[in-house]
């Protein structure tokens, strides 16, 4: 009776269900250093065949405040942002404040084959990328046949 | 390098979600200040716009990426920013002013001058 009413649920409940296993289906294994969601700055990891991209979303920082190491095979990246927050008054209000604000420290495992001497650095819009080649003797290699 | 941005922030995602960026909100007796966090994302590529008394902020990230690169962990998951904020009368949104940098966006949206504080004197008499 009420088919017409309701018909349209099932296709919302499918898309929902869509929606739920790619958002949990991303990530099954976790990290020995796992991260809270939210976490500041937030990383996305990049590979090719040559480097390995690192991107740190850090918007608002001053690039040489930012202080980068390779140890081995872990990145460690550091740093501080202060936001000069005005002072509450009668005259002023903050009403929302979700920016980060302190020191920071993010760690990144880096693949066994990473060259810690070539590795390049940038920051461009509140972005800072950093590329680090592998070695070359662990890139591929194609063999011309004699 | 190339700008494929989409593989380096959504890989083989469609793009399902905007992402919603961080805000600080400060009133002060001359209107507010509203500072937004669209890391990535170049001057031009912001957009500001009010319509109907509804602020919204957009923009789209742009990095550089080598050819060829894959997405192996990503938590920004998209390369679009969005969040919209509902103004109230008072403020004047023609006199918004904006500027970007190093992945900030920062609003000063004034109060129309009609609006502002005024003390009232009380008359004894």
């Amino acid at each position: 009776m009420y088919n017409t009413l309701f018909n349209f649920s099932d296709d919302l409940f499918s898309e929902l269900e869509q929606w739920q296993r790619q958002l949990v289906g991303r990530n099954i294994v976790s990290n020995i250093r796992p991260v809270a969601r939210g976490s500041f700055p937030a990383i996305n990891l990049g590979s090719t065949p040559s480097s390995v991209e690192v991107y740190a979303f850090v918007p608002g920082v001053e690039a040489k405040s930012l202080d980068i190491q390779i140890d081995k095979n872990l990145l460690t990246l550091q740093g501080e942002r202060t936001l000069a927050l005005p002072k509450e008054d009668n005259k002023l209000t903050v009403y929302a404040q979700e920016r980060f604000s302190g020191k920071f420290k993010r760690v990144i495992t880096l693949p066994d084959d990473v060259d810690v001497s070539k590795v390049n650095a940038s920051y461009k819009d509140g972005v800072l990328h950093i590329s680090i080649q592998r070695r070359e003797e662990a890139q591929p290699k194609r063999i011309e046949i004699q | 390098m190339t700008e494929a941005t989409h593989q380096a922030v959504a890989p083989n995602t469609p793009e399902l979600a905007t992402l919603r960026p961080l805000v600080t909100i400060v009133e002060e007796e001359s209107g507010f200040t509203l500072t937004a966090e669209l890391p990535g994302v170049p001057k031009e590529n912001v957009r500001v716009q009010v319509e109907n008394n509804v602020l919204t902020l957009e923009g789209e990230i742009r990095l550089q990426t080598p050819e060829q690169m894959k997405s192996t962990h990503a938590e920004i998951g998209s390369a679009k920013y969005k969040r919209a904020f509902t103004l109230s009368r008072e403020l004047d949104s023609t006199k918004i002013e904006a500027s970007q940098r190093d992945g900030v966006l920062t609003l000063h949206i004034p109060k129309a001058e009609h609006a502002q504080p005024r003390k009232i004197e009380v008359q004894i008499g």
